[in-house]
Order: structure tokens, then C-alpha cells, then sequence
């Protein structure tokens, strides 16, 4: 197991280490200067060279990376180049905003998911499963922005039970979080119901059905444990496009958390600010990949043996 | 010539054995596939519908009642009548106009922005599953490192580099869509070097190519087609947020994201104005989705959890 560990933990620290490089490249190719950005271009070239020393702008790239490097280890990225706040507390202010709305979401999807999925599957072929999957493929289909608008109009303006936006009303969650369970509720109904059919049909669910195991105990102590590691890799997958699809959601309705920090920041092209988001996702989505690969390890002893060799 | 025997030698056989010569035929995997998707209603209402937006996408002009630029101010954020069907927007432009010709936008990301990712990660995807070893680590850490951003936020810092507009929308997607493909395409070529056929193509002294491109990935053109077909709808919704952001496709081009965008302002005034030009987002994926499920379900069922 240790070892296990161990080479999961190498991985991840690679992964992160490219994602500095890759973060780091896209921002230096792109087009514009973020210093004549940032002055605003009412600057003179004196300034514009002062400002280019102050930030380490004019040494080489390869410099300008390991000091990038050595400061985002320490979560320093410096200040925004629109307001000079650092950009590490407008962080510290957006990420607990994404992240509760993230968790919120992903307990209503998982409750969601599970309940609707094994419905399904234990129903499967009938009229209950046909319009849990109907209703699952219409949910994903439909544009999360574009749902969180519809549930806008409804509920927000046609019977005014609830805020159309912004975070100031007591309810303002509610829209917000049924978008993304929804969503990856129906997501995950989908693929609980196929594994769950899976495991159904294995021998030992006959055996304890044949020893007269209640079915609901059958579903519940063997099923389930069974489709647990397909479900794990899902409840991963789903925190990881959750925290992408606020992005937008956090727009539509006026949210300041991660998705619209770097909106913002792309719009008024903020480097910094586009440098931490990026980084701060990458090191949560290799965090949660890292949880994932390593419960993995604790549900299946085949796996932490073999070191997840597939 | 050896085509002609075999094809009358085929024709002999089913003439002898009574049956049609189709029949006989009938035995190969896509011949397979195609009878299991035919029992597909529901696919095969997709595909007709995809091939009608495909052809209301190329006549738009024909099709659509006015220019999709034509501002009208005196009839600006109307409800629907029977000058404009489904109503008007802030500027007085046709809804219906511009949603038939949002359709051009959102086909065309979604075959392009697949002509730019399918090749990227088939062959990427290949050549990691095949070498092995170190090239298959560098390319797995590559794929790693770039799923490790949310796909958005990294579309979205892609834009940010290539600028707004159409052209930077397709290589954005494309740069993000080879990803998942390659992914799938290493381990399908994982398993599939390690059989018999591929074992005598190289005794038979196939180079690494020959047998990367002759027996590999035509042995993976089933996972292809229906990762596809499963993109082109992610593709499709990636442009719209794209553009709902600002940051795709720039007005007056009429994209059903950015018209969503500019509804926002006018929910309360012009409800139709959000609900239609999703609306048709939402059928135009949910036809792909639903193709791409049929598909899967008749090419390879193995593929369930895609």
C-alpha cells in the first residue's frame, strides 16, 4: 500500500510541476503587453520600463519561471494588475464561495443520483426507468447556463419565490446548487444505473437472493458495495466538472466565487489572476484524482497489491 | 479481378443456398451495427433530425424569413406575431432569422473543432498505447497535466492567447478535444497489440506503422465514431458558453450562445428571448447525445460507461 502511495503522490507532484510550466507558457505567448495593461497605456517609456523591473518582467523567461515557481509553491502570485490587491485574498475570499456551493451540489447529485440510478436499475425496462432516462438525457443536454436561466425566469421573476441573483438574500443557493445537482445527478444516475445492472447480475446477488436475502438488503449490502469503485471514479469526475460548470452558473447568477474571478480576470486580462485560478484548479483536480486513486486502494485490495496497474 | 470472383463466387452460393446475396454479406461488424441501430427508433429519429439541421444550417439564407441583421428599432424585444414568429430581439432583429443561422455556427464547431481533435488524439493515443515506455509516459503525463484544468477555465485561457472570434474557438476546442480520445485510444491499443493479428502482421515483417495505421486504429474506428459523435454536443455547448461568456463568438454574428448572453439583460421584458435560442441548443445536443448513445449501444456495447 505504501508504496502505492508513494508513486501516486511522484505522479502528482509531476502533473502539478507540468501544470506550472503549461500555465506559465500560455500566459507568455499570448498577445499584448500586461504592463501597458495594467498602466492603463497613459504611461511614458521611462514608466513602462520601471514598472517592467519592479515585477522581474525584464529578465529571461527561464528566470522569470523559476521565480513564478518558487512563489506559487509559497501561494504568493502577486498582486492584481487592475487593483493591486494580492491576488492571494481575493482568492482566499472567491474559493470558499465556489467550493461551498461545489460541496452543496455534489451532496444534492450524489442523493439524487443514487436514489434515481438504482430506481432505474432495480425497475429496469419499465415506465419508471424509461422516464428516469429520458428525463436524465434531457438534463444533460440542456446547457447548465441555459437551465439557470430557464429556472430564473420561473421561479425568480414568474412566481418570485426565489432571488433571480447576486448573494445577499437568504435562499440565493438554491437555484444555483439544483442547476448543478441536477445536472451531474442525472449524470451519475446514468452510470450508476449501468453498474449497478452489472452487478446485479452477478452470481453472488443470486446466491443471497436464493438465501433469501430481503431484496432491498441485497441491493443495499452487496450491489452497491460492489458498483462502489465505478461510483468513486464518478464521484470524482462529477466534483471535477462541477467545479468547471460554476464556472459559468457563478456568472449567471451573480456568484463571486473561482468561475467568475477568472472571468474577470481573462476579460481585463489580468495575468496573475489567470495564473493562480489555473494553478489553484489544477492542484485541487490533482488532489481530488489523488483521493480517488488511493480509496481505490482502500475498496480494492486487487488494486494497491498490483500498484493500479490496468 | 480476385474482388469480381469472390463477389459472383458469393452470388453462386447464395443462388445455391436460396438466399439473398445481402444476407450473406450481412456478417461483418458495421453490417452488424447498422441492423442493431435500424431497431433504434429513437437514434434513427436523431439522425433525421441532425441531417434536417444540417440542411436548414446550409440554406439558412433561403429559409430564414429576414437578414439575421436586419435591425428593426421600432420593433425592438417584441413577442411572437405573425411578422416574426418567434418575436424580436433587443435590436429588433428576427429570433427565428437568427437562430436558423446560429445553427451554421454550431454545426461548424462542432465538425471542425472534431477534424482538428480526431487526428491529434488517434495519433497521439496510438503511438503512446503502442511504444509503450517512455514516449507512452510523456504523453500520458501530457494528457494528465491538460485534464487537470477545468476544461472551461482552460478554453477560456485559450482564448485568451488565440483572441474572440470563430477561428480561435476551433483551435481552442480542438487543442482541449484530442484529450479524452487519446485517452481511450491508448488503452484500446493496449489490448489490441498484444493479439494474434498484430503478432502476424509483424512476423510478416509490417513496419511499426503499417501496423499502427493498417491494423491498430482501423480496429479502433468503432470507438471513434462514437466518441464523435459524443464530442460534437460537448463541442457545441463549450462554443455557446464560450461565446455567453464574451469570449467566442463576437456579435453580429448570430451564435445561440451570444444571443443567450444578450437576452440576459431582457428576461424580465422578452422571456422568449432566453428560451428559444436555448431551446434549439438543447435539441440539437440532445439528437447528438442521443445518436451517439445508439451508436455506441449498436458498434460496441462493451462501451457503456463512456
Amino acid at each position: 500500500m505504501l508504496k502505492y502511495i508513494l508513486s501516486r503522490l511522484g505522479q502528482a507532484v509531476i502533473v502539478l510541476l507540468l501544470a506550472t510550466i503549461v500555465t506559465f507558457v500560455l500566459v507568455n505567448v499570448a498577445p499584448g503587453d500586461p504592463v501597458i495593461t495594467m498602466l492603463q497605456k497613459r504611461a511614458d517609456q521611462a514608466q513602462i520600463d520601471r514598472v517592467r523591473r519592479e515585477l522581474g518582467l525584464d529578465k529571461p523567461l527561464i528566470n522569470q519561471y523559476f521565480d513564478f515557481l518558487t512563489k506559487a509553491i509559497r501561494f504568493d502570485f502577486g498582486n492584481s494588475y487592475s487593483n493591486r490587491i494580492p491576488v492571494m485574498q481575493l482568492i482566499k475570499q472567491a474559493f470558499p464561495v465556489t467550493i461551498k456551493l461545489g460541496l452543496w451540489s455534489l451532496l444534492f447529485a450524489a442523493i439524487f443520483g443514487i436514489t434515481v440510478g438504482t430506481l432505474s436499475a432495480v425497475f429496469r425496462g419499465t415506465l419508471i426507468d424509461k422516464f428516469i432516462m429520458l428525463l436524465a438525457i434531457f438534463q444533460i443536454s440542456a446547457p447548465a447556463f441555459w437551465f439557470a436561466m430557464m429556472l430564473q425566469i420561473f421561479f425568480g421573476l414568474h412566481l418570485k419565490i426565489l432571488p433571480v441573483s447576486g448573494m445577499s438574500h437568504p435562499l440565493w443557493m438554491v437555484l444555483p446548487v439544483t442547476v448543478l445537482g441536477l445536472r451531474y445527478g442525472a449524470m451519475s444516475a446514468r452510470l450508476i444505473r449501468t453498474s449497478m445492472l452489472d452487478a446485479l447480475s452477478q452470481d453472488y446477488v443470486r446466491t443471497a437472493k436464493a438465501k433469501g436475502v430481503a431484496d432491498i438488503l441485497v441491493v443495499m449490502k452487496h450491489v452497491l458495495k460492489n458498483a462502489s469503485i465505478p461510483i468513486m471514479t464518478m464521484l470524482g469526475g462529477m466534483l471535477r466538472s462541477m467545479l468547471s460548470g460554476a464556472v459559468v452558473v457563478e456568472r449567471v447568477f451573480g456568484i463571486q466565487g473561482m468561475g467568475k474571478l477568472a472571468i474577470d480576470a481573462v476579460m481585463s486580462r489580468d495575468i496573475n489572476i489567470i495564473q493562480a485560478t489555473c494553478l489553484y484548479s489544477a492542484f485541487l483536480f490533482v488532489i481530488i484524482n489523488l483521493i480517488v486513486d488511493l480509496t481505490y486502494g482502500l475498496l480494492d485490495p486487487r488494486i494497491r497489491i498490483t500498484g493500479g496497474a490496468k | 479481378m480476385s474482388i469480381f470472383n469472390r463477389r459472383s463466387q458469393g452470388k453462386d452460393l447464395a443462388e445455391r443456398l436460396g438466399a439473398r446475396e445481402d444476407e450473406l454479406r450481412a456478417s461483418t461488424l458495421y453490417r452488424d451495427a447498422w441492423i442493431r441501430l435500424k431497431k433504434n427508433k429513437l437514434a434513427l429519429f436523431a439522425f433525421a433530425a441532425i441531417v434536417v439541421i444540417v440542411i436548414i444550417a446550409i440554406f439558412a439564407p433561403l429559409i430564414a424569413p429576414y437578414a439575421p441583421e436586419t435591425q428593426d428599432l421600432k420593433n425592438r424585444n417584441q413577442g411572437p406575431s405573425d411578422a416574426h414568429l418567434l418575436g424580436t430581439d433587443s435590436l429588433g432583429r428576427d429570433l427565428l432569422s437568427r437562430i436558423i443561422h446560429g445553427s451554421r455556427v454550431s454545426l461548424m464547431v462542432g465538425i471542425i473543432t472534431e477534424c482538428i481533435a480526431v487526428p491529434l488524439g488517434v495519433l497521439l493515443g496510438s503511438i503512446a498505447g503502442y511504444y509503450g515506455g517512455k514516449i507512452d509516459a510523456v504523453i500520458s503525463r501530457i494528457i494528465e497535466t491538460l485534464s487537470s484544468f477545468p476544461f472551461i477555465l482552460f478554453a477560456m485561457v485559450l482564448m485568451y492567447v488565440f483572441g474572440t472570434g470563430l477561428v480561435a474557438v476551433f483551435v481552442a476546442l480542438g487543442i482541449i478535444g484530442w484529450i479524452g480520445l487519446a485517452r481511450l485510444i491508448r488503452g484500446q491499443v493496449i489490448q489490441l497489440k498484444e493479439r494474434e493479428f498484430v503478432e502476424a502482421a509483424r512476423a510478416a515483417g509490417a513496419s511499426d506503422l503499417t501496423i499502427i495505421f493498417k491494423h491498430l486504429i482501423p480496429n479502433c474506428l468503432s470507438t471513434i465514431i462514437v466518441v464523435i459523435t459524443l464530442d460534437i454536443p460537448d463541442d457545441i455547448v463549450y462554443e455557446a458558453t464560450l461565446s455567453f461568456i464574451g469570449l467566442g463568438v463576437q456579435p453580429p454574428m448570430p451564435s445561440w450562445g451570444s444571443m443567450l448572453a444578450e437576452s440576459m439583460k431582457y428576461m424580465r421584458d422578452n422571456p422568449g428571448y432566453a428560451i428559444y435560442p436555448g431551446l434549439a441548443l438543447m435539441f440539437l445536443v440532445l439528437m447528438f447525445n442521443t445518436l451517439g448513445d445508439g451508436l455506441r449501444d449498436a458498434l460496441d456495447p462493451k462501451l457503456k460507461n463512456l
